[in-house]
C-alpha cells in the first residue's frame, strides 16, 4: 500500500486481568505504522500506556490483542534489528563501557575481534572514547546514556527504541545530548532507518519528532497524530515551534468526555473510579498563589507558566488537574483558570485554608468523603486502609489504587480531616479537633 | 559496609501457608528416611578399617590441610547446589511453592543433631572404606552451608531489576548468556556475604564430623577435630592449645587469602550506580591486580571465562504474555505429587516414631526445648547488652572500628568448639553448676555476630544525624534511647538472629561436655539429642531434632522476623 512499513501495529490492546472484576485496559485499538527514515514520538501523560506500546514493539511483551508486523512478518519476541535505550539506562554495573556495548553482539555470537573492532566503533561515535575500561559508576548520567546508546547501535539495528531516554538527565545534558542524536541522524551516520520515541516532554518531541503520537489515558489510545513540519536543526524560540508546542498542551488538557454514567453509578463509584496523582499539598497551595499572583491574576497559559516555574508538562499537568479535581480551577485548552474557591484560597491564612481545603475533599473527593464517614461511624474512630485500596483495586491497577490512596492520606492530613496511622495501616481521628 | 540480609530475614514478608507445612512433614519424612537407612546400615561398619590418630603436633599441619580440603570440597558441593537449586525455585511457579519454604525449613534444622545418621548413612554406602567417612564429613559440611547460600542466590534471582532484566532480554541474550551476565553478578554480593557465614558454621561442622561415636562404636578421620576429640579423652590440654593454634592458623590463612579478596572482588556486583566510598583491596587482592604477571594471567583466565560464559547455549529469550497461562491440569498433577509426598512423609515418620515414642517423650523434648529456648534467649539478652555498647564505641571511632571489625569477623569465623575444652577444664575443676556455667558455651562463636553487625551500624550512622544530636544537646540515656539506638537496631537485629540460630545448633554440643571420664551435662533440648545419639536411640534423636526445628522455627517467625521488618521500615527514610 505504502512505502516500506517497517514496523506496523494494528488494533493493538493490552489489558490485564482482575479477578473481582472488569479487565483493566492499558491500551486500547492502538494503531501505528512506521516508515523508513522518520523520527516518531509517543507523546502522552503517564499511565497512557505509551511504555507499554514501546515494549510490545520490542518484543518484550505480547499484546493481549491485535497484530505486529516487523518487517513483514509477525512479531514473535525480542527481534534481530530492534534495539532499545532506556530511561534508566540499564548498564551492568559489573561490566565495564565496552563490555556493556559489546553486549548485544555477543547476544547475537559475533566473534571477539568483530565484536571489539564495532563495540570501539560505537563508543567512537557517540562521542565515549578513552572511557572503554570505565565502569558506569565512574561515569556521569550523559555519559552512562551516552553508553546505552552505543550499546543500541552497536546491534546495527533498522528500529530504535527510546524510552524516555533523557528524561533522566538534568536539563543541560539532556540538551546536549538531544542535539548530538539529531546531527548524527541528519548527517546519516547512524546505522539505523528509525527512531520510535516515548516522551512526556512536549517540546522535546516537537525539537526532535517528524511525526507525533499523542495519547489519552484511561484507556491508552492515540488522541491525535501531528507532523512536525520543520526541518532539522530546529530553532525552539521560532514561533512556529511555540505554536505547535501551544497546540500540543492544548490537545492535551482538552476535556475528554466520557459517555455519561447514571446517577446512581456516579454517586457510588466516582471519585473511586478516578486514579489521582499524589500531588503534594505544598506544590499545590505554590501553584494556586502563583496562578492568582500577577501577571497570571487567575488565569495562566500552561507552557509559559510551565516555562516560569521550570516545570515539565508531565509535572505540571497532574497538578493542575488536582486543583480542577478538588474545584479550586479548571484546565482547559491548554490554559488553567482560577475560581472563586480557588482566589479564596490562595489569599487566605493557614487556618483558613485548612478549612477551605477540607470543604474541598468532602465536596469533591468522594474517597475521603467516604473514609470520614466510615470513621464517623466507628466507635473507636479507626478504619483499616486495605479495605478502601481494595475497592479502589477494583477500578484500576495496584499501582495506580497506592497512588490516589496515598494522594488521599497527604490531602487529608492537610486539611486535618482524618489521620492515618502508617504502622497499623489504619485510618484514625485522633489529634483531629471537632471530631467526635 | 553494607547491611545484607541473613537467613532468617530473607523470606521476611511471606506469611505462612499451606506450602510451609506440606514443606515441612516433607522435610520430616525425609530426615526419618535418613535415620532408617542409617540404622540399617550400622552393622557392617565396625570392621572399618581405621587411620591411627596421634597427638604429636608434628601431624598437626597435615590434619589441618586434611580438614580444610573437606571444607572446600563441601564450599564446591554448596556452590553447585546453589546454582541448580535456586534457578530452578525462582523460574518454575510451581516447584518455587514447595521448595522455597523446604529451604527455609532446612535452615531452621539443627542438623549437626543429625550428624551420626548421615555419618552411618554414607558408610553404608561405601562399606569398609575410609572414602564413607569422608563423604559423611563433606556432607555435613554442605548442610551447614548450602541453605542460606541458596537462600540468598534465590532472593537475588526474584529482585532482579526491571530494567537489566528488560535490556537483557531486549538484547536477544540467551538463558546460558543471562545467566552469567545478568543473574549470577547480580547475585554475588549476597551470596559471598551468606558462604562467609556458611564457612563459619562449616568449621565448627567440619570440626564435629571428623569424630563420630554411634552407640558403642567410633570412628575418627584424620583432622583438627578428631586430634581435639583424643585430646579430650586423654586428658591432655597442651594438644588442645596446639589444636586451636593450629585452627587460628588455618582461619587466619583462609579469611586473608581467600574471604576478604572475595568480599572486595564482590563489591563490583553490587548493584548501585554511584560511586562510593572504596574500602582499600586487601592485600592479595591489590597483589592480584597490581603485580603485572599475576594480573596477565588474571586476563587470560578472565578471557577463558568470557569465551564459555558467552557462548549461545539455552533459549532465547520470547516475549512475555502479560498474564502467564495458568495450566490448570498441570498444578492439579503437582498438588497431588506434593500431596502424595505429604502422605508418604507422615505414614513414615508415624510408623517410625509411634513404635517406641509416647506422649510424655513430646511432652519432655518441649519442656527441654523451653529450658534451651531461655537459656537462648538470656544469652542473646546478655550479649546485647555487653556488645552493644561496645559496638557502638567502637564504631563511632573510625581509626578503632578498622582494627576491631577484621578480629570480629575473625573471631565470628572460629570454630568455637575448639575452645570448649578450657572452659570445661575450668567448670570441672571449680564443680561449677553445669546448667548455668555450660551456658556461655553456646554463645561463644556466635556473640561476634552482634559485635561486628553493631560496629558496622553505628560507623553508617549518618553524620549530620550525630551533629543534629550534639547541636541540641542530646546526652546520656536519651541519646541513647533517641539517636543511637534506633540508628544500630536493624543491623544489630541482623547480627542477632544468626547469632541466635548458630546458638540453637551450638547447644547440641555446648549442653554435654566431657573431659576425660568426666561427663557434663545441663538439662535442655540440646542434651537431650546428644545424649540421645551417644544411647543409639534414633527415635528419640528425630524427636529431638524435629522438637528443636520446630522451636528455631517459631522464634524466626514470631520474634524475628517481625523485629527485622519492623527495624528495617523504621530505620529507611520514604
Amino acid at each position: 500500500m505504502d512505502r516500506s512499513a517497517l514496523l506496523s501495529v494494528r488494533n493493538c490492546r493490552q489489558a490485564y486481568h482482575k479477578d473481582s472484576s472488569a479487565d483493566l485496559v492499558v491500551l486500547d485499538d492502538v494503531n501505528l505504522d512506521l516508515q523508513t527514515g522518520e523520527i516518531v514520538g509517543l507523546l502522552g501523560r503517564s499511565g497512557s500506556g505509551k511504555s507499554t506500546l514501546l515494549r510490545i514493539v520490542a518484543g518484550l511483551l505480547r499484546p493481549t490483542a491485535g497484530d505486529v508486523q516487523w518487517r513483514g512478518a509477525a512479531l514473535r519476541g525480542p527481534a534481530d534489528g530492534v534495539a532499545m535505550v532506556f530511561q534508566s539506562f540499564a548498564l551492568f554495573p559489573w561490566l565495564t563501557v565496552q563490555e556493556n556495548v559489546e553486549l548485544g553482539l555477543e547476544a547475537q555470537g559475533v566473534p571477539r575481534a568483530e565484536r571489539e573492532k564495532r563495540a570501539e566503533a560505537a563508543i567512537d561515535l557517540i562521542g565515549l572514547g578513552g572511557f572503554e575500561s570505565a565502569y558506569p559508576k565512574e561515569l556521569s548520567g550523559g555519559m552512562r546514556q551516552r553508553v546505552g546508546l552505543a550499546r543500541a547501535l552497536v546491534v546495527h539495528p533498522d528500529l530504535l527504541l527510546m524510552d524516555e531516554p533523557f528524561s533522566a538527565l538534568d536539563v543541560l545534558t539532556a540538551e546536549t545530548l538531544r542535539t548530538d542524536l539529531i546531527d548524527l541522524w541528519s548527517e546519516r551516520k547512524l546505522p539505523i532507518k528509525s527512531i520510535l520515541m516515548v516522551t512526556h516532554n512536549i517540546e522535546e518531541a516537537v525539537l526532535m519528532c517528524d511525526r507525533i503520537l499523542v495519547f489519552s489515558s484511561n484507556p491508552g489510545r492515540v488522541a491525535s497524530e501531528l507532523r512536525v513540519p520543520f526541518a532539522h536543526p530546529r530553532n525552539r524560540l521560532d514561533p512556529a515551534f511555540r505554536k505547535l508546542v501551544d497546540d500540543i498542551y492544548a490537545l492535551m488538557t482538552r476535556r475528554t468526555r466520557a459517555p455519561a454514567p447514571t446517577p446512581q453509578a456516579m454517586a457510588a463509584d466516582a471519585g473511586f473510579a478516578t486514579p489521582m496523582h499524589a500531588v503534594s499539598t505544598n506544590l499545590l497551595a505554590g501553584l494556586i498563589e502563583a496562578v492568582a499572583a500577577p501577571p497570571y491574576d487567575g488565569k495562566a497559559d500552561l507552557p509559559a507558566l510551565a516555562a516560569s516555574l521550570q516545570m515539565e508538562a508531565d509535572e505540571l499537568l497532574p497538578l493542575g488537574e488536582a486543583v480542577q479535581t478538588l474545584g479550586f480551577g479548571e484546565i482547559a485548552e491548554g490554559d488553567i483558570r482560577l475560581n472563586e474557591t480557588g482566589r479564596k484560597f490562595a489569599h487566605a491564612d493557614t487556618d483558613t485554608r485548612k478549612d477551605i481545603f477540607a470543604a474541598a475533599l468532602r465536596a469533591h473527593v468522594p474517597l475521603a468523603r467516604a473514609i470520614r464517614r466510615t470513621l464517623d461511624e466507628r466507635w473507636n474512630h479507626r478504619a483499616a486502609a486495605v479495605r478502601f485500596r481494595d475497592e479502589l483495586e477494583d477500578h484500576m491497577s495496584p499501582d495506580y489504587a497506592e497512588e490516589t490512596l496515598q494522594a488521599v492520606i497527604g490531602w487529608g492530613r492537610y486539611a486535618e480531616l482524618f489521620s492515618y496511622d502508617d504502622e497499623a495501616d489504619q485510618f484514625t481521628l485522633e489529634d483531629i479537633d471537632g471530631a467526635a | 559496609m553494607k547491611l545484607f540480609t541473613t537467613p532468617a530475614g530473607l523470606a521476611g514478608r511471606r506469611l505462612p501457608n499451606v506450602w510451609d507445612a506440606a514443606a515441612l512433614l516433607c522435610v520430616v519424612g525425609a530426615l526419618v528416611a535418613v535415620a532408617r537407612a542409617a540404622q540399617g546400615t550400622l552393622v557392617p561398619l565396625e570392621a572399618l578399617d581405621q587411620p591411627q590418630i596421634s597427638l604429636d603436633p608434628m601431624n598437626l599441619p597435615n590434619y589441618a590441610l586434611r580438614t580444610t580440603l573437606r571444607m572446600f570440597a563441601a564450599l564446591a558441593a554448596s556452590l553447585l547446589f546453589t546454582f541448580t537449586y535456586a534457578p530452578l525455585a525462582a523460574k518454575s511457579r510451581r516447584a518455587g511453592l514447595i521448595m522455597v519454604p523446604v529451604l527455609d525449613i532446612l535452615q531452621s534444622v539443627p542438623i549437626l543433631g543429625f550428624l551420626t545418621f548421615t555419618t552411618a548413612f554414607f558408610m553404608g554406602l561405601f562399606p569398609g572404606r575410609v572414602m564413607g567417612l569422608e563423604l559423611a564429613a563433606i556432607f555435613a559440611i554442605f548442610t551447614s552451608q548450602a541453605w542460606n547460600m541458596a537462600f540468598s542466590f534465590y532472593q537475588s534471582l526474584t529482585t532482579l531489576p526491571e530494567d537489566l532484566n528488560e535490556a537483557a532480554r531486549g538484547f536477544g541474550l540467551t538463558s546460558w548468556q543471562r545467566f552469567w551476565r545478568l543473574e549470577a553478578p547480580f547475585g554475588m554480593p549476597g551470596l559471598v556475604w551468606n558462604t562467609m557465614l556458611s564457612m563459619s558454621a562449616g568449621w565448627f561442622f567440619v570440626v564435629a564430623s571428623e569424630a563420630i561415636t554411634l552407640g558403642d562404636a567410633s570412628w575418627k578421620l584424620p583432622g583438627i577435630g578428631s586430634y581435639v576429640a583424643l585430646a579430650l579423652e586423654q586428658r591432655d590440654i597442651a594438644a588442645v592449645f596446639w589444636a586451636i593454634l593450629a585452627m587460628l592458623l588455618v582461619i587466619l590463612g583462609y579469611d586473608q587469602l581467600i574471604f576478604r579478596p572475595l568480599v572486595a572482588w564482590s563489591g563490583k556486583f553490587r548493584f548501585e550506580t554511584t560511586a562510593g566510598a572504596e574500602a582499600d583491596d586487601p592485600w592479595v587482592l591489590a597483589l592480584l591486580r597490581r603485580t603485572h604477571i599475576l594480573r596477565l594471567g588474571g586476563e587470560a583466565m578472565e578471557r577463558g571465562f568470557g569465551a564459555i560464559t558467552g557462548l549461545r547455549l539455552g533459549r532465547p529469550p520470547r516475549g512475555e504474555t502479560a498474564e502467564p497461562q495458568r495450566a490448570i491440569a498441570g498444578d492439579a498433577v503437582f498438588a497431588v505429587l506434593v500431596g502424595i509426598g505429604v502422605v508418604w512423609a507422615i505414614w513414615r515418620t508415624y510408623g517410625y516414631v509411634a513404635t517406641t515414642l509416647t506422649w510424655s517423650d513430646l511432652a519432655e523434648t518441649a519442656l527441654l526445648g523451653a529450658f534451651t529456648l531461655l537459656r537462648v534467649v538470656v544469652l542473646m539478652a546478655l550479649a546485647a547488652l555487653i556488645w552493644v555498647p561496645i559496638g557502638v564505641w567502637l564504631g563511632l571511632r573510625p581509626r578503632w572500628a578498622r582494627v576491631v571489625q577484621p578480629v570480629a569477623q575473625f573471631l565470628a569465623a572460629f570454630p568455637a568448639n575448639l575452645l570448649f575444652p578450657p572452659f570445661v577444664v575450668v567448670i570441672v575443676h571449680f564443680q561449677l553448676n553445669s546448667d548455668i556455667w555450660l551456658t556461655p558455651l553456646m554463645v561463644l562463636g556466635t556473640q561476634w555476630y552482634i559485635l561486628f553487625n553493631v560496629i558496622a551500624g553505628a560507623a553508617a550512622f549518618p553524620g549530620d544525624l550525630r551533629e543534629a544530636a550534639r547541636n541540641f544537646r542530646v546526652g546520656g540515656l536519651l541519646w541513647w534511647r533517641r539517636v543511637i539506638f534506633p540508628g544500630v537496631f536493624p543491623y544489630f537485629i541482623t547480627g542477632a538472629i544468626t547469632a541466635s540460630g548458630g546458638s540453637w545448633n551450638a547447644s547440641i554440643v555446648a549442653e554435654v561436655a566431657s573431659w576425660g571420664d568426666t561427663k557434663l551435662a545441663a538439662h535442655g533440648l540440646g542434651a537431650y539429642i546428644a545424649q540421645a545419639t551417644d544411647a543409639g536411640n534414633f527415635q528419640r534423636v528425630v524427636l529431638g531434632v524435629v522438637v528443636m526445628s520446630l522451636y528455631v522455627l517459631a522464634l524466626n517467625r514470631l520474634v524475628w522476623r517481625p523485629l527485622y521488618a519492623y527495624a528495617s521500615r523504621r530505620a529507611t527514610l520514604g
